[in-house]
This record gives structure tokens, C-alpha cells and sequence, in this order.
């Protein structure tokens, strides 16, 4: 089943520095990256600073087009497409960024701010008003505000005023780029239920991204993990939350420990309820304590550096991502071997 | 990248700029309409004359020649004869410099003294006394001009109270006065700077950490915070040295010193083009080195600039 | 140098702090104006008492700590949690600020009666502070060696050499490898665990008592927060160090303390050990609060979120300052503030109803 928004190998090479700025001399942000987001799901892609996982949602939706591979969007290329004809596709797919500060233009009030979109698609004032009392309404925003600015709101109604803004154009699909992570924790919980909401609502397709791992654990259908602009695993999410397999993704689940609870935890379960940090003889255990600093490597496998599970050939070869069974997909020389004790550990 | 790169490339742009402005003086000078040779010469000199006068200027050469004649000259720094006084350009800018060189030093060094200190004493001691001081010196050290304030200081130190002598270069004495006016109006500007600067570090995150550290207040403001308050301060008082270097020339009128500034003054009333040529250009040189050097210094002050 | 364990460490009794003005004031001053301890040398740290001025920061802040043990103290952004440390740092900048009442006790002595010049000693020497930012609050004109051997030249009286060769050995201690290079670099060619590492090695290096490590891991990657927790943990175990730990991160604390503290609107609401907090919350906030966070085990479930917003400190509702919010909410909730009642062994709570049966 082809997905609403699919990435073949998807590549975004930034500009080299010096004087000419040689296309081809910089850093690749994103590597290859492949897979398929279905209508109606979440698809959660987490990582760290730096392993181009915005740099990913920018080049999916062209705003900042990738330098190879191609995006096809309800079985569409984007790269086929002239300027006209993607600003029309455009209005299908929308982004919200994490910074509500600069993504609203201070000096705009709000309704204005919402307006923008539909003045481009030729709607009648009258229309125009109606439609941003309705999405204001939709986001729990009382629409008598729609006059105020900015700044006069806190940083959760700034979101979802954020988020009002990109359904203007009722789109499909949303692509969401850590936006709770400026937010207190009371107010994430109700920034996450609005999305739910939303995604029922109105037939939403979203890709969800963030650092952090159980927020993604939590909303997501599938879950993809990106390191060094790779994607290193790529899984339906009960799967990779119980079966684990490449390294990094281990590494990440351990370093983000969960305030709830969790008896499907991986390593040793028990200690895991009582919520310490590190159950012993996990892949913690003699795990280079070096900076991850994402950089594109010319051969082998770039988290070979700080891998504990790795060996001579992990230098060498470049893994792909195999799928191991059940669509749960890992790039990593050791992966079979791992999943196969990992079932026997349980 | 490292510093010795850093520096060569610095040091790269440097001849860059040079050439560059030598290539406008030039260029200026000719697209000036009307003959120098025939200003000089006069209105009712004769063509021989003016045809000598010309010799000697070299405008008779194809233009190609004379611009390679002229960037030679400025490689050797040979900027030709003065036409009045038939002396080397060179010799007389340089005969001059040492004066303007001093004049110029201790003018900063004087400006400095009095700026920074109050400066920072003005940041540390918000809305006090001393704050309210420096705040006022700076009003009226912007708003004074230096000429002014020289003539008033020759009056009143030079005529009425015989401390210092009137005109001349002879001695350390006979720039005293003039330092201070051109020092005075630097300060002015230095001390806001500086507590501006000093304000917006003593607000930095590094200061609660050195507060947290239990270090002493005077090693927070003093060390810690002065430190990074000191690099725009540094900066622009190396601007403003590169600016006096060039001659602060209504202070050495005032004054009667024999230094830069008079001597491209009158070269300019007379037009010496050689002289004029030459000062522009050794001003250019002057300001562009004193601006390698600050940033130079800024490095050696800046480590984020130093290293990498 | 640490207190015999079990002895208490630190103690902070019913700690009231305002604000003259609000806007644009952190708890470290104004954003452009001077910070720092209270203005002259002498003098008692605690405002006169008399009809309290401005908004209200803190209302009553109640604390302990043992040592070697960690407290976890939980909140939101505006509860509080960073004024609290300050004020225990003494760093309380105080024309804007201003403590209203309270004590906070150190080892015996009432921290707020030190004369300012006691105080200085005492920070960095026996309580240390680490903050969220490293690269904010390490001074890059200095390199890494020299802030750390200016302290224990300062506090411990050592030489250049000696107190060079300390810092060696601290360095290597908190795991930045190749410390020659380390000590000579500056701040920003060390990457941000580096820098916050080099902050830890620069707290401890006189070997405190107490150390307050402010949100230490926010600012920095996922992998690297656990390798900070690893180190923080190292602290209590071969140091003995009492530490408290200040984030809003739920998970990091259930992790890392042995004690928690929850902190709203400026007022301790619950308090217990680790266990019994998070498996029998007793204040409708705490409880919640973790029922809002999301986990892979919730997955398919909706997430309870708590309605409303945390208040400004200028309009902090009367009462309890949590039942506009609050599900269980009664008349009295809304009219009389409540006390904090120790409910279980060691488990306190800020709630009339703590006792009360939820509706689901």
C-alpha cells in the first residue's frame, strides 16, 4: 500500500564553504533516506541535535529541496513538478516548527496571521473571517481574541495558534518539528491531545519529530531513528519499543528514562519499574563516553566510533537497512545477531 | 583555523586594501576635470611651462604607464617631489610623523586613562554619584569640540597662567595641551562605550557562576567581567588612534605643531599634488595597519577568534 | 568534608520571597541590571518584617536534605524552583528581591543571619551550584584550568602548582579524557557535555557539602543527560555529596533522587520518597501531573492533561493556589489555604482533600 507521502532516498547536501561554494564539497545533512508515511498515521522520527532530521522534514515537503532522491506526495514527484503546480500540491502539506516566537510575525494580529493563507487561495473576506473564527475555535482558542497579538498570549496558546495556521489551508498532512518541546510539561499534555483530536477530526496524516523518545514512543504508529542524517531503524512502534535492535536506538532508550511505569521496558523489566536509570549488563555498559557528533563518514558505519557492539567489519562496510522480519527495518552488521539473543535474554 | 593562517590572511586583505585605494587616489586625482599642470602653472603661463610642468608630473604618459609608474612608487613608498618645497614626499611626511605619532599616543593613552576607569566605575556603581559624574563628562565631551576646548586650554594655561608654552614642538611640555583636547574628545566616547559594555557583562550568565564560585566581588566585576568588557573598548580605541595618526589637523592649527596634518593642510591650500597624493595615501597605509593591529589584539584578547 | 549521613544537610523552613517588580526580572535581577548578594557587607540577608511588597515568589518553601542523598525538587516554569536555589546561594539579586521570612539552615547555622562576607566563603567551599547552560555560564575568556584553580587557590589557600594539579585529577575524574588539553582550552572549544562536565568538575573542586545542580542536563542531547545522571550519581556514591537536583523532567528525577519535592505557584505541595511519590501521589497536582506525561506504555490512551495554566505570581488565586485546576476541588479550596500535613512516614502533602476518593 503506497503511502500519502513516500522518501526515496532521500539526500540533502548543504553547500561547501570557500570562496566559490562548490556544490558537493558539503556536509550531507541527509543521507538516503527511504520510507513511507500511510494515510491517517503518525510517523515518528526521533534523534538528536544534529542528525538532520529537520533538515529531513524541510527537504520532504521542498521547502528546502532535496539535492538527490525524491519525494512523492499521493503518488506525485514533487521534483517533477513546476513552481505553480508544487505551490498548489504545497497547500496539501504543512509544517509546524517548534518556535511559536518566530513563527508568528509579532507585529500581526493573530486573525491576520491566519488570513494570509486564505487571501493566497482567493477567499472572500466575509469567508475569510468565518473560517478564522472556526480554526480558532478548532485549536480552543476563544475567537473574540482573534484581534490581539502575539505576545499578548502565553506559549501554549501561541502554539496552537501556530498549528491554526497551518490547517488553514486543510491540508492533509502535517509535519510536525518538536512542537512541544519549548512548552511546560502541563501544557505539552494538552498540546499532544489537540493533535489527537485534530488527526480524528480531520483526516490528518502526521510526521512527528522530537528528541524526545517517549513522546514519540507515545504518539507514533511507526517509529524511524536517525543518526548521522541516516536512518539506522525504522519499525512499527510496539515492535521497536519491545525488540530494540541497532546500537543508537538502544543507547537512546536508555538515556530517556520514563516517569510512568513500564512493565514492556527492555533490559531487566523489574528494575525498569522501579524507574533506575541503568539495569545492569544493558548495551550501557562499556559504551564510550564520547560525544556523539554526527558527521558524514566516508565508509563504514558512522556510529561505528561510539558503537559497543561493533567490530572490525563495522569500519569497513556500510550497512544498509534489512529488514529483519515484520517490517522492522535496522541497518547494522550485527542486527540478526542481536535479535536472536535478544530473544533468548527476554 | 589556526592563528598563523588567520593572520596571513589578514595580513593578505591588508595589501589588498592598499592597492585598492592606491588605485582610487589615482583614479580621483585624474577624473578631476581640468589640467593640475595648468593650475599650477597658472592662467597665463606659457605653454613650455606648462608642458615642463607636465613633464615632471608624468601626465603626459599614456594613462596605462602612469598608473604602473604609480603603483611602483607606492610598492617602494616613493611618492614623488613635493612641488613647492622640490623636497622628497616621502622625507617630509615622515619628518612630520613622529610628532603627529607622539601627539596621537598620548592623546589615546590620555583618553583611556580617564575613560576607562570612570567607565567601569560608572557600570559597577550604577545611578551613583560617580555614574552621574561620567555621565556628564560624556554629554560634554561629545558636545565640546576640541578646538574649542583647545583654545580655551591655551588661554587659560598657556596665556593666563604661564604652565605652558603657546606654539611650537619643541619639548613633551608643548604637546601636553593639544594631547589632552584631542584626548578629551576620544574620552567622551570611550567611557560610554566602556560602560555600556561593562553593564552588559556584569548582566552575563558567567558572572552568577563566578558569584557561585564565592568568588570576591572585586574578582568577579574586575577579573571576570572587565575582561570580556574590554574588547570593544580596545577596538574602537584603535579606530580612533588610526584616526588621529592621520592627523588631527585642526588641533596641530590650533596649536602651531608642525606635524601631519599642517603639512597636508597647506599642501592641499597649494596644490601640491604630489603632497596630497602621498599624505592620502600614507593615511590610507596608516589606518589600515592600526586596524591589523587591533585585530590582532582583539585575537590575542578574544580567545573564540584566536583558536578555531 | 561531608555531614554524617542522616544528619540533616540543609533545611529550609517556610521561605517567603517577593518581587518589587515583575517584568523582565528573573530571580538573579533585573535582565539588564546588576545581580548579586544583597547590598553590604554586614547586615542580616532577611527584610524587615512588615506588610510584604510586590508579587510574590515564594510562599512558604519548606525543604530538607540529607547528606549524601538527592532530593529531586519538581516544577514548572514560574513555580519557583530557581529562586529556591538562589536563595540558598544567596545569590538573591536584592532590589528586586526580597526575603519576606523563613530560615534556611546549613549544617546549624541559619544561612540567612551569615553576614554577606561569611556567605561568600561558604559558596563554592561547601555549597556548590551547577546551572542549565554551560556555554552561558562558563566565562570564555578564561581558560578551563584557570577557572577551576582560581577556586581552590581562593577557598583552599593552594599554590599554582598544587592547585594545577588538583584540577588535573578533577578533570579526570568527571571523565573528560586527555586532561592536559582540557585545562588549556577555553570554553568554547569543548563541546556542550564537555562544558558541562568541566562546570561539574569546577563545582566540586573544594569538595561541598551540598551541591544544587539546576536543570544540568536540559540543554543538552539525549545520550549525553545520561552520562551527566552517571556522574551525578558518582557524586553521591564516592563523595557523599548532598545534591539537589532542580528539572521538570519527571523521568530524570524518578531516575536519579532518592527524595522528591514538588513545587507550585511557590509553595511546596508534596513531598516524599521516590517510591511512594510516584506510585501513591497524594496531591491532585502530582498525581496529574503524571498522568499527563506521555510514555510508550500509554500508547492508544489519552493522555489526562491538566486544564488551565500555571498562574503568574501576580494573580495567584486564593486559597489553593492549584484549585482552579483541581478535579476534586470544594468550597474550602477555594477559601483557605492548606496546610502541609505528613500524611504517611515521610510523605507530606499540601491538600485538604488528600484523602478524598477520585471520581474515576
Amino acid at each position: 500500500m503506497a503511502g500519502l507521502i513516500e522518501a526515496r532516498s532521500l539526500s540533502k547536501r548543504h553547500l561547501g564553504g570557500g570562496l566559490l561554494k562548490k556544490a558537493g564539497t558539503g556536509v550531507l545533512a541527509v543521507d538516503r533516506v527511504s520510507f513511507s508515511i500511510g494515510r491517517g498515521s503518525v510517523f515518528g522520527l526521533v534523534g538528536e541535535s544534529g542528525c538532520g532530521k529537520s533538515t529531513l522534514a524541510r527537504a520532504l515537503l521542498y521547502l528546502d529541496p532535496p539535492t538527490a532522491g525524491e519525494v512523492l506526495f499521493d503518488g506525485t514527484r514533487l521534483g517533477g513538478l513546476s513552481p505553480r503546480q508544487l505551490r498548489v500540491c504545497r497547500r496539501r502539506m504543512q509544517i509546524v516548527f517548534q518556535d511559536p516566537n518566530s513563527a508568528l510575525d509579532p507585529k500581526m494580529r493573530v486573525r491576520d496571521s491566519l488570513q494570509e493563507g486564505l487571501v493566497n487561495l482567493g477567499m472572500a473576506p466575509r469567508q475569510r473571517e468565518r473560517r478564522v473564527s472556526e480554526l480558532l475555535e478548532l485549536v480552543e482558542i476563544p475567537p473574540a481574541q482573534g484581534g490581539r497579538y502575539p505576545h499578548e498570549f502565553s506559549g501554549g496558546q501561541k502554539q496552537r495558534i501556530v498549528i491554526a495556521r497551518a490547517l488553514s489551508v486543510s491540508p492533509e498532512f502535517l509535519a510536525l518539528d518538536e512542537p512541544v518541546s519549548n512548552l511546560d510539561v502541563s501544557i505539552q499534555a494538552q498540546i499532544i491531545n489537540l493533535l489527537l483530536d485534530l488527526k480524528e477530526r480531520l483526516a490528518l496524516t502526521y510526521l512527528f519529530i522530537s528528541h524526545d523518545l517517549n513522546l514519540v514512543a507515545y504518539l507514533s504508529d511507526r517509529v524511524a531513528v536517525m543518526y548521522g542524517g541516516r536512518l539506522v531503524e525504522l519499525a512499527d512502534t510496539p515492535e521497536i519499543t519491545a525488540h530494540p535492535l541497532h546500537p543508537y536506538t538502544l543507547r537512546l532508550f536508555y538515556s530517556a528514562p520514563s516517569a510512568v511505569a513500564d512493565p514492556q521496558a527492555l533490559g531487566a523489566p523489574a528494575a525498569q519499574q522501579n524507574g533506575e536509570l541503568f539495569p545492569s549488563g544493558g548495551p550501557e555498559a562499556g559504551c564510550k563516553a564520547q560525544e556523539s557528533r554526527p558527521t558524514s563518514t566516508p565508509r563504514g558505519c558512522p556510529y561505528n566510533g561510539l558503537c559497543n557492539a561493533g567490530d572490525p567489519a563495522c569500519a569497513q562496510l556500510e550497512p544498509e537497512l534489512v529488514d529483519v522480519g515484520g517490517g522492522h527495518l535496522v541497518a547494522c552488521l550485527k542486527a540478526s545477531t542481536l535479535r536472536r539473543s535478544d530473544l533468548s535474554g527476554g | 583555523m589556526d592563528f598563523a593562517t588567520l593572520m596571513l590572511r589578514r595580513l593578505g586583505r591588508l595589501l589588498l586594501t592598499v592597492a585598492l585605494i592606491s588605485t582610487i587616489i589615482f583614479f580621483v586625482i585624474r577624473v578631476i576635470p581640468g589640467d593640475p599642470a595648468l593650475v599650477i602653472a597658472g592662467v597665463d603661463a606659457k605653454a613650455e611651462d606648462v608642458a615642463a610642468i607636465r613633464a615632471k608630473l608624468g601626465t603626459d604618459r599614456p594613462l596605462a604607464s602612469q598608473y604602473l609608474g604609480w603603483m611602483l612608487s607606492v610598492a617602494r613608498f616613493d611618492f614623488g617631489t613635493s612641488l613647492i618645497t622640490g623636497q622628497p614626499v616621502t622625507r617630509l611626511i615622515f619628518e612630520r610623523f613622529s610628532l603627529t605619532l607622539v601627539l596621537a599616543v598620548l592623546g589615546i593613552l590620555i583618553a583611556i586613562l580617564l575613560a576607562l576607569p570612570l567607565g567601569v566605575l560608572s557600570a559597577v556603581k550604577r545611578w551613583s554619584f560617580w555614574d552621574y559624574l561620567g555621565m556628564a563628562f560624556s554629554q560634554i565631551g561629545m558636545a565640546v569640540p576640541s578646538f574649542w576646548l583647545g583654545i580655551m586650554l591655551l588661554l587659560l594655561l598657556a596665556v593666563k597662567v604661564r604652565l605652558f608654552p603657546l606654539f611650537g614642538a619643541g619639548s613633551l611640555r608643548h604637546l601636553v595641551l593639544p594631547a589632552v583636547s584631542l584626548g578629551l574628545a576620544q574620552a567622551a566616547v570611550l567611557l560610554r562605550l566602556s560602560r555600556a559594555a561593562m553593564i552588559e557583562e556584569l548582566a552575563k550568565e558567567y558572572v552568577v557562576t563566578a558569584r557561585a564560585k564565592g568568588l570576591t566581588e572585586r574578582m568577579v566585576k574586575y577579573k571576570h567581567a572587565l575582561k570580556n568588557a574590554l574588547l570593544p573598548v580596545i577596538t574602537v580605541a584603535g579606530i580612533q588612534l588610526g584616526y588621529m595618526l592621520g592627523g588631527a589637523i585642526i588641533i596641530e592649527q590650533v596649536f602651531s605643531l608642525p606635524g601631519l596634518g599642517r603639512l597636508f593642510l597647506t599642501g592641499i591650500y597649494q596644490r601640491d599634488f604630489p603632497l596630497i597624493q602621498g599624505g592620502v595615501m600614507f593615511v590610507a597605509i596608516v589606518f589600515s595597519l592600526i586596524n591589523f593591529t587591533v585585530d590582532l589584539l582583539y585575537s590575542v584578547l578574544n580567545p573564540k577568534i584566536r583558536i578555531g | 568534608m561531608a555531614e554524617a549521613e542522616g544528619g540533616r544537610l540543609l533545611e529550609v523552613r517556610d521561605l517567603e520571597v517577593s518581587f518589587a517588580q515583575t517584568t523582565r526580572s528573573g530571580p538573579l535581577g533585573p535582565r539588564s541590571g546588576p545581580l548579586g548578594p544583597r547590598r553590604g557587607p554586614l547586615g542580616p540577608r532577611r527584610g524587615p518584617l512588615g506588610p510584604r511588597r510586590g508579587t510574590p515568589a515564594l510562599r512558604g518553601v519548606d525543604l530538607e536534605l540529607a547528606g549524601a542523598e538527592i532530593r529531586g525538587l519538581v516544577g514548572e516554569s514560574g513555580s519557583g524552583k530557581t529562586v529556591t536555589s538562589t536563595c540558598i546561594m544567596g545569590l538573591l539579586a536584592s532590589p528586586p528581591g526580597r526575603i519576606e521570612r523563613g530560615r534556611i539552615i546549613f549544617k546549624g547555622r541559619d544561612l540567612l543571619c551569615l553576614p554577606a562576607q561569611e556567605m561568600r566563603m561558604l559558596r563554592g567551599r561547601e555549597i556548590a551550584m551547577i546551572f542549565q547552560e554551560p556555554s552561558r555560564y562558563l566565562n570564555p575568556s578564561f581558560k578551563i584550568g584557570e577557572q577551576i584553580t582560581e577556586m581552590l587557590r581562593l577557598h583552599l589557600g593552594m599554590r599554582r602548582a598544587e592547585a594545577l594539579h588538583r584540577a588535573e585529577e578533577l578533570v579526570e575524574w568527571v571523565g573528560l579524557g586527555g586532561r592536559r588539553r582540557v585545562l588549556h582550552s577555553y570554553p568554547h572549544q569543548l563541546s556542550g557535555g564537555m562544558k558541562q562536565r568541566a562546570m561539574i568538575a569546577m563545582a566540586i573542586s573544594c569538595n561541598p557539602s551540598l551541591l544544587i545542580a539546576d536543570e544540568p542536563t536540559t540543554a543538552l542531547d539525549v545520550t549525553l543527560q545520561l552520562q551527566i545522571l552517571k556522574l551525578i550519581l558518582r557524586l553521591r556514591e564516592a563523595l557523599r555529596m548532598g545534591i539537589l537536583f532542580i528539572s521538570h523532567d519527571l523521568g530524570l528525577v524518578r531516575a536519579v533522587a532518592d527524595q522528591v519535592s514538588v513545587i507550585y505557584a511557590g509553595r511546596i505541595v508534596e513531598s516524599a520518597p521516590k517510591q511512594l511519590l510516584f506510585n501513591h501521589p497524594l496531591h491532585p497536582y502530582t498525581r496529574l501531573l503524571l498522568l499527563s506525561i506521555p510514555a510508550a506504555a500509554r500508547r492508544g490512551t489519552r493522555l489526562r492533561a491538566i486544564p488551565g495554566r500555571v498562574p503568574d505570581a501576580e494573580h495567584i488565586p486564593p486559597g489553593c493556589a492549584f484549585h482552579p485546576r483541581c478535579p476534586l476541588a470544594e468550597e474550602v479550596c477555594r477559601t483557605q489555604a492548606p496546610e502541609t500535613l505528613e500524611r504517611e512516614p515521610a510523605h507530606s502533602a499540601a491538600c485538604h482533600l488528600a484523602d478524598k476518593r477520585w471520581p474515576d
